[in-house]
């Protein structure tokens, strides 16, 4: 029996090498930054002449101001989740379940607003609700300064999460489900309460837990729309960072948001471990029928005019006025290095985006390829379960507090990087690896294991068994996840702030900088921008829905 | 009157007629089994008459009132889908009991019926089992003590046993008959197996491409198939064209010996195995023994004449030839049809 034991074993500890090996680059990438800078932070916050003053975070938590803040971050984080999954719920349904002419075309519309950068989304509802905006133009309605502006970007912003997480299992579910109760004496409305609601409800959940994250941490959109009455706990912390300079403060809401946002993740990933446990799925292309009956039509007008109204308008708007000085001056303005708010032309920051981004997507690719890898394993344990939620922080956690941290932890040896300009893509990257580990592992765990069982007994060695099985299966997702990974990049704002240099900023930089000008010649340049990121944005996402996967992706 | 009549029921998916001007009448306690090839349009009939499918012509009336306009929850019909449609996220006792439940029944009456049909159906106190943890026929039980806890006065069956194991299903089809007997249960089943249809049904309606091939009782239909086409989806291979002349026909294979009333001119001919007999060689069609399969009960020969399609014949095991074996063959006349509709290509 013990001349047995070693040839069971020998395998297992061969894999469990593989896996630390899959696991080490990802690791050591989280640790020397993520882990690192907001340890940086905090010990900053925290410590000083060498003594932990934990007392701080009373004293800051018991500030009127801050609580404030607290109270509006959640709440308005709340409002927004309701709010969206109002009026997303019905896009869902009919995204996945009515077949109607330019669905898919309109199903990567409305994820456009998704990867636009919060400072276009922002600056987009500005020119609708704002001063000078279209309301404002017509009827002398004003909206900037009321929360309403807020609440109605984010669910802007989120209604492609809804429809893609909610609508993604619908579309799935089978639809005789509902006909089996209907045959029971159920109503078309007691069959979808029965049978579908409670079969979307997990589903619904992480979309809703997604959706509260997104807007618990919301800082672009904020920072343009919120102006001085309303701040969100990552406003004040890049308020408290950048304006008053008081680091042991925005220390303390770090640690604060730090811990909601790890609870909510802890919350979203045990919803989505229950999710699709005992539901039947189906191919999801064949669900879908054509609209049957005046209730269903009338859904189908509801959702168009919402979408229209709701998250075409505020693009036209954008659009519109950026075209609104004569030969099209604001981007001619673009070119020119006389505007005095930056040391280059603005249009150069276009190239740098790209730049930036490009490397960010390349890293992104491979540290979440690695880490989609390692967790798809079969004898993936406790301890890489964990790893998996905590591949997901960054999206939460502060990115102010990233760029700030990289700011304040990576100007030294062993890793000074504050001269180079690599620190700007490896934040982005931090941003985009979840993005890439979340749109590979479901195609990942997807492959049928008894597929590479045939490869091997057919001769196959590990590696050729990825090769050969995996990669041909996964190379799409990865294509996806790749233009995921690049449209978070060029969008990405809160890290990239603090980091980007003057002479070198990127798109959604420049942006902010030319909105925080007073003057039409600014503002304009700023729609101009906007407008381009957009298109840049909109195009790689149209790409990608060709690219589409059938699998039920979380974006 | 009959309890459900389809009159010129017609389904077009596309401009194709899926279901082509079918028409259909069930009797109440009566079992009718639709058989047919996959994509003849046997479920689309299912649906239609549950009301999940609109109709482009025709009607359905259920009691002789038209269906047209009835919501499917309010026809009183029940179906049990091809593959269960068993609600995952609730256990046995919540499936069973979810029809009563949508008619406003009480928790109590609930539980009664619940107990009642899981009796009924040989599976006792499983209503707090989940759903996952149920075997294939223990599927095919709760899912058939579903669709009749609500007493739907027509019960629809789309391939009741279709995913079983033969043995369980031969046993469970005995079962079913039964209980509909014992029940008065009204049924329209559909199938594409010919042994469950020629099991369950008091009546059988076979179908081809969304029309009504023939319709009889199991018997009638086994033995005087309407076409060739139906003949050979019933399993026979002995088909072939012949040239019908008083009693005899001349075929390849001969002459045929038919029927005394059998109708004249160029027709498909069916000689049943049963009837094709094996003699010396010199006394009738010369043939070699091309392959012989064991049956259980007998065992099926493939002769092969020259220059004339194969033939099958049955034999009992211990007169069977041996494969390479040169044998001759006559006809019987008792087994032989001649057949209605085209002659095959």
């Amino acid at each position: 029996m013990d001349l047995a034991r070693p040839e069971v074993t020998a395998p297992r500890r061969g894999g469990a090498a593989v896996r630390l090996a899959l696991m080490a680059v990802p690791v050591a990438f989280f640790a020397a930054f993520f882990a690192y800078p907001v340890a940086a932070i905090v010990t900053r916050g925290l410590k000083a002449d060498g003594v932990w003053r934990f007392g701080r975070l009373w004293d800051v938590l018991g500030a009127p101001d801050i609580r404030h803040v607290l109270w509006f971050t959640t709440w308005q984080a709340l409002a927004s989740t309701a709010l969206t999954l109002l009026i997303a719920l019905p896009g869902a349904y009919v995204f996945a379940r009515l077949d109607f002419p330019g669905r898919q075309a309109l199903r990567a519309v409305v994820t456009v607003p998704f990867v636009l950068p919060t400072v276009v989304v922002g600056t987009a509802f500005l020119a609708l609700v704002g001063r000078g905006g279209l309301l404002d133009e017509l009827w002398g309605v004003r909206l900037d300064t009321t929360v309403w502006a807020i609440l109605l970007a984010h669910v802007f912003f989120n209604y492609a999460v809804v429809v893609r997480t909610v609508g993604g299992l619908w579309a799935q579910l089978d639809p005789r489900q509902e006909e089996a109760a209907r045959m029971l004496g159920a109503s078309r409305l007691a069959a979808w309460r029965t049978v579908t609601l409670p079969a979307l409800g997990p589903a619904v959940a992480a979309a809703a837990l997604m959706v509260f994250l997104f807007t618990f941490t919301s800082f672009g959109v904020v920072q343009i729309l919120g102006g001085p009455a309303f701040s969100t706990l990552e406003v004040e912390i890049y308020r408290q960072t950048s304006a008053i300079f008081d680091l042991s403060t925005a220390a303390v809401l770090t640690i604060v948001q730090f811990l909601a946002v790890g609870a909510i993740l802890a919350l979203h990933a045990w919803t989505v471990r229950h999710r699709e446990s005992t539901l039947r799925l189906v191919d999801a292309s064949g669900t879908a029928r054509r609209p049957r009956g005046a209730g269903q039509w009338a859904l189908l007008a509801g959702v168009l005019a919402v979408i229209a109204v709701l998250i075409l308008l505020p693009l036209a708007v954008l659009v519109r006025r950026s075209l609104s000085a004569p030969d099209l001056g604001y981007y001619r303005a673009l070119t020119r290095t006389d505007g005095g708010v930056f040391l280059v032309a603005p249009i150069e920051a276009i190239g740098t985006s790209l730049r930036y981004a490009v490397v960010a997507t390349l890293i992104a690719v491979l540290i979440g390829a690695l880490a989609a890898a390692a967790l798809t394993r079969r004898d993936a344990g406790r301890f890489v379960r964990g790893f998996d939620a905590l591949l997901m922080l960054p999206l939460g956690v502060s990115a102010v507090t990233v760029g700030f941290g990289f700011l304040i932890a990576l100007d030294e040896p062993p890793l000074d990087l504050r001269a180079s300009w690599i620190l700007v893509p490896l934040a982005q990257a931090l941003v985009g690896v979840p993005f890439v580990v979340r749109t590979m592992l479901p195609v990942l765990r997807a492959v049928d294991e008894r597929l590479r069982e045939a490869a091997s007994v057919l001769g196959a060695s590990p590696w050729r068994v990825w090769r050969e099985v995996d990669l041909p299966m996964v190379r799409r997702a990865l294509l996806i996840a790749a233009g995921f990974a690049f449209a978070v990049s060029l969008g990405e704002f809160g890290a990239t702030v603090f980091i980007a240099r003057p002479d070198n900023p990127t798109l959604p930089v420049a942006v902010a900088r030319l909105l925080g000008r007073a003057g039409d010649l600014n503002y304009g340049q700023a729609m101009a921008l906007s407008t381009v990121l957009m298109v840049v944005c909109a195009v790689a996402l149209l790409v990608l829905e060709r690219l589409r996967t059938d699998r039920t992706g979380e974006f | 009157m009959s309890l459900l009549s389809l009159d010129g029921a017609t389904v077009r998916f596309g401009g194709r007629a899926v279901l082509d001007a079918v028409g259909l009448e069930v009797a109440e306690h009566e079992i009718v089994c639709v058989l047919g090839p996959s994509g003849s349009g046997k479920s689309t009939m299912l649906r239609a008459v549950a009301g999940l499918q609109p109709l482009d012509a025709g009607r359905v009336a259920l009691d002789g009132r038209d269906q047209a306009g009835v919501p499917a929850h309010r026809r009183g019909v029940g179906l049990m889908f091809q593959d269960h449609q068993l609600f995952p996220q609730r256990d046995v006792g919540g499936n069973v009991a979810f029809g009563v439940r949508m008619r406003g029944a009480g928790k109590a009456e609930q539980a009664r019926r619940v107990a009642e049909l899981l009796d009924l159906v040989g599976l006792p106190g499983a209503a707090g089992r989940a759903v996952a943890s149920l075997s294939g026929g223990e599927q095919q039980r709760v899912a058939l003590a579903r669709a009749l806890a609500p007493r739907p006065r027509l019960l629809m069956l789309d391939e009741p046993l279709g995913q079983l194991d033969r043995s369980l299903r031969e046993r469970l089809v005995v079962e079913l008959r039964e209980l509909f007997g014992r029940l008065g249960t009204t049924v329209l089943a559909v199938t594409h197996d010919q042994g469950e249809a020629f099991a369950l049904a008091d009546r059988v309606v076979v179908m081809r491409d969304g029309r009504v091939a023939q319709s009889g009782t199991p018997l009638e239909v086994w033995q005087r198939p309407a076409d060739a086409f139906v003949a050979r989806f019933l399993g026979f291979d002995n088909v072939v064209e012949g040239t019908v002349a008083g009693v005899a026909a001349d075929t390849p294979w001969g002459k045929l010996p038919v029927g005394e009333d059998a109708a004249q001119g160029t027709r498909s001919l069916l000689v049943r195995p049963a009837g094709v007999r094996l003699v010396a060689p010199d006394e009738g069609l010369r043939c070699t023994v091309a392959a012989r399969t064991f049956r259980g009960t007998h065992v099926a020969v493939a002769l092969q004449p020259p220059d004339a399609p194969r033939l099958e014949a049955a034999c009992a095991l211990r007169d069977a030839p041996a494969v390479g074996d040169v044998v001759g063959v006559r006809f019987e006349a008792a087994e032989t049809v001649v057949l209605g509709g085209a002659a095959p290509a």
